[in-house]
């Protein structure tokens, strides 16, 4: 569906969709500097997004899972899945204050001696995206640790490794999968949302730009057509997930 | 466009408009396109209300304080959408082949493609007791009358006006030359609206200031023209902290402090006063202003013809229209509703130039783009889907 | 333990930092709501409990919770029958292309929300055109948010955690993250979420939403504390069995 409706037109006067087919959207894509300057940023963020969730859910979730004792683990997982529950939007405008100028973040800069000004910059959008998928990344990560069997760390130790080395040679390749699993949901939410830049920021991503001509401009069959720029990566990105073995960690 | 792809596209937009009559039937919304002349929708007063009717709006034009006592009036239970852009409200209105909505509060930016889409059910304006106030500039304006055919009666206008934060801009500027100029003493604290309309308020200040590219309507631009115009736009690029699209992101802005000067809605002018965190004044600099008309307009295929035409009725009383102006900012298209307005607001009411036909006149309302520039000119315009893509441009910052 | 003493410093002091994370913005929500102004700016100027009486009054808000809690008990029975037939017949029999059965329950959850959004209301579009009755009301919420929760049961099952009632929690998920951008761009039916995004943005309204994700985030938690209990000594496995793949549905 998507793909035929690619290869439509719009009707200049009506506003309204010809199903003609023709190739005119994807040279549009290929040929306008726009798309590609566009697409490179939302990469750019992306992967931006998903190593600084993977940076804060390693420790997090080393913590809740080896670290923590049995009765605080519970009470730990509860405390990271909550963010969960509470409204996206309303998560976002949290965020939006705390980076708006004479906000809460610029306070902190000020004191730390910063100058720093997040506002609407491509900055403020990283944070809030990997605040929202931060739990997403959590416990994939955290799943892959507990399925470490600790006789094999043992094992090791029994070796003569010192811990150091367990952890890189041990635990590190059996918890890659929760992480490179992890990482799908980063990296594709980031990929395809487009309400978070839009409130947050001031610049333009890959999904405000298919917004924009699907749902604003309701030139759907060139808003199909960018719609298959993220499909083909999360596509490529899923393959080599897979190979990794991150779907037996999700 | 190449050639055999119009007239395909003439062909549907025919195929469409006869499905839409055919569907359509004996109900009192006719299409306007078929060779018997349009079946006008007229307003009944004795008729049965469906008891239900969907609204799209923009916010704050359907507020509890005037809907429900037309609840109670009529027996029609009102359910709202909000737009938030013209080109949203365009999307919703032809979801489902417009079965969904009974009508749109669309400004003048959206009117045309509804109409030229066929979406929207010609009005028999004459049944309306009050459209004889209506003031002269809307009795039968372009963006909402085609042929000598309404397609909906006048609510609300005003301008975009030039919004400062007074602790900031100390002098009233004069010009919106302090939104444009890179040299702008408030750069990084500038603030647009996020539209492809936008391209307009450019072309506007072109107008005064390049008079050589001799640009006579903001809307209905040549290549060259619109080219100088998305120039401007994206030298103003760097100044802004961020293109409000929602108008609560200009609230906010102006709140916090990212934003100090920008175009403005009037109604977000009221809402900054009564919450009263910043000092805000606004100006109509010299070059002249944009501004909106907007339209109630009635789906052709609505479910619930009947109370549409009674919310139509209803929306033009000049109570009703002095409640929406004193809400929104807004000026009333019923004269009618001057004289309360005058009450009510004291000497602030010389702002809304109510009544006021040179002053509406001299807006530069909000229209559809489209590649016939309606002159001499031909077929040498820019059209709208163009403007989008060069917006996106402007904005993406390619 | 295996690690050493500068390591487990290190961790906790990430674990710490990633915790503070996710909580500041929460404690902000909280403190909005309390707010005099009814704009959101720095510092909120607190206290009054107006906001409280306003949301419980809105009658619309009645009928987008009611609409959101049919919705997730709906999608949350379908989720289940069809996540563990699925999970069943991969467990039990072999037959062609059962490899890539995962791989295509993944896809949905993975695809950018934008894209699916665009898919759905394209698709309603030609159905309509085609004179099929199909339309964006409660069934297209529960078709929304059934396939993201079908791999959240086909993992669960899979891996056979089944100490864990998943459906009593997921109940709660629908009423706090939704695939809102999905339904923004077609939806009609009015639930909680997007009676929140029409909300948050009337300057009059907003700390009423705030009132309201306050007030949800803790009935949610409710049933979360139920299905830990009846998950007895699992040590909270439930918790990330249920939890994990809420990926694609977050908007």
């Amino acid at each position: 569906m998507l793909l035929a409706s690619s290869l439509w037109r719009l009707n200049e006067l009506s506003g309204q969709v010809e199903h003609v087919a023709g190739l005119q959207n994807y040279r549009d894509i290929v040929t306008g500097p726009l798309y590609r300057i566009v697409t490179r940023r939302t990469l750019i963020l992306a992967a931006g997004v998903t190593i600084f969730d993977i940076a804060l859910a390693f420790p997090l979730a080393y913590y809740a899972a080896r670290i923590a004792s049995a009765r605080l683990r519970p009470l730990l997982l509860l405390l990271i899945v909550m963010p969960l529950w509470a409204n996206y939007l309303v998560k976002v405008f949290a965020w939006k204050t705390i980076v708006a100028g004479d906000g809460p973040a610029d306070a902190l800069f000020r004191v730390l001696g910063l100058h720093i000004q997040l506002g609407t910059s491509v900055w403020s959008v990283w944070l809030a995206l990997s605040y929202l998928w931060l739990p997403f990344v959590v416990l994939p990560v955290y799943a892959a640790f507990e399925r470490v069997p600790p006789s094999y760390l043992e094992a090791s130790s029994d070796l003569g490794a010192r811990s150091w080395m367990t952890f890189r040679r041990v635990t590190l390749p059996l918890v890659l999968p929760g992480v490179v699993a992890g990482s799908i949901f980063s990296f594709s939410l980031s990929l395809g949302d487009y309400l978070t830049p839009g409130l947050v920021g001031k610049t333009i991503f890959l999904g405000n730009l298919i917004d924009a001509l699907a749902g604003i401009a309701h030139n759907q069959p060139l808003a199909a057509a960018i719609a298959f720029i993220p499909m083909v990566i999360m596509a490529i990105y899923l393959l080599i997930a897979r190979a990794m073995g991150a779907f037996e960690a999700l | 466009m190449r050639k055999p792809t119009r007239w395909l596209a003439l062909f549907a937009v025919l195929a469409l408009v006869a499905a839409a009559c055919a569907k359509n039937g004996g109900t009192t919304a006719g299409n306007g396109s078929t060779s018997s002349g349009p079946t006008l929708a007229s307003f009944d007063p004795s008729a049965q209300g469906e008891g239900a009717l969907n609204l799209i709006a923009w916010p704050g034009y359907t507020q509890k304080a005037w809907v429900r006592p037309f609840e109670q009036e009529s027996g029609c239970k009102v359910s709202l959408k909000y737009g938030n852009t013209s080109d949203q409200m365009v999307n919703l209105m032809r979801q489902q082949g417009g079965t969904l909505y009974d009508g749109v509060s669309a400004s003048g930016d959206a009117t045309n493609r509804l109409i030229a889409g066929g979406d929207v059910a010609p009005i028999d304006t004459t049944s309306f007791p009050e459209y004889a106030d209506v003031m002269q500039t809307l009795q039968a304006p372009p963006h909402n009358t085609v042929d000598g055919v309404h397609y909906g009666v006048p609510y609300m206008w005003g301008p975009n006006i030039l919004m400062y934060n007074t602790n900031v801009v100390k002098t009233a500027p004069t010009s919106w030359n302090v939104v444009f100029d890179p040299s702008s003493p408030y750069a990084g604290k500038v603030t647009a609206y996020d539209s492809p309309i936008y391209i307009a308020d450019a072309a506007l200040y072109l107008k005064a200031h390049q008079p050589d590219l001799n640009i006579t309507d903001p809307y209905e631009l040549t290549q060259n023209q619109f080219d100088a115009a998305i120039s401007l736009l994206k030298q103003q690029n760097p100044l802004i902290n961020k293109y409000w699209a929602i108008y609560t992101d200009e609230i906010d802005g102006f709140e916090n402090g990212d934003m100090v000067v920008g175009t403005a809605w009037p109604v977000n002018q009221s809402i900054l006063v009564a919450d009263g965190t910043v000092p805000v004044a606004s100006v109509i600099p010299s070059e002249g202003v944009t501004g909106w008309a907007d339209t109630w307009m009635m789906s052709a295929n609505a479910p619930h013809p009947v109370c549409m035409l009674k919310w139509m009725e209803y929306s033009l009383r000049p109570a009703v229209q002095t409640q929406v102006a004193e809400y929104y900012g807004a000026t009333p298209s019923n004269t009618a509703s001057c004289a309360q307005l005058d009450k009510d607001l004291g000497k602030d009411a010389a702002n809304y130039h109510c009544g006021d036909d040179a002053f509406l006149s001299n807006v530069a309302l909000w229209k559809t783009p489209l590649s016939d520039c309606g002159d001499n000119r031909g077929s040498t315009c820019i059209d709208y889907a163009t403007w989008t893509e060069k917006w996106l441009e402007v904005t993406g910052g390619a | 333990m295996t690690e050493g003493r500068l390591a487990r410093v290190v961790i906790q002091a990430g674990a710490a930092l990633a915790m503070a994370f996710l909580y500041v913005p929460l404690l902000l929500v909280v403190l909005y709501a309390f707010s005099k102004s009814i704009g959101f700016s720095w510092p909120p100027s607190l206290f009054t409990t107006k906001w409280f009486a306003v949301a419980f009054r809105d009658p619309d808000l009645m009928t987008a919770l009611l609409n959101s809690l049919k919705a997730a008990v709906v999608a949350t029975a379908v989720a289940l029958v069809l996540g563990t037939l699925a999970a069943t017949a991969v467990h039990r029999y072999r037959f062609f292309g059962r490899e890539s059965v995962s791989f295509v329950l993944v896809l949905p959850i993975s695809l950018p929300g934008i894209v699916t959004a665009l898919a759905l209301s394209s698709a309603v579009d030609q159905a309509h055109a085609a004179g099929l009755p199909l339309s964006f009301g409660i069934v297209a919420i529960v078709l929304g948010h059934a396939t993201f929760c079908v791999v959240v049961v086909y993992n669960n099952v899979l891996a056979r955690m089944r100490r864990t009632p998943g459906s009593l929690v997921e109940a709660s998920l629908d009423l706090g993250a939704d695939p809102l951008q999905t339904l923004y761009l077609a939806g009609t039916t009015q639930t909680l979420p997007l009676w929140i995004f029409n909300h948050i943005r009337l300057p009059v309204d907003r700390p009423i939403v705030n009132v309201v994700a306050m007030l949800v985030l803790i009935a949610s938690i409710v049933p979360v504390w139920i299905a830990q209990r009846l998950a007895g000594g699992a040590e909270g496995e439930g918790v990330t069995a249920i939890g994990t793949p809420r990926g694609g549905a977050a908007p």
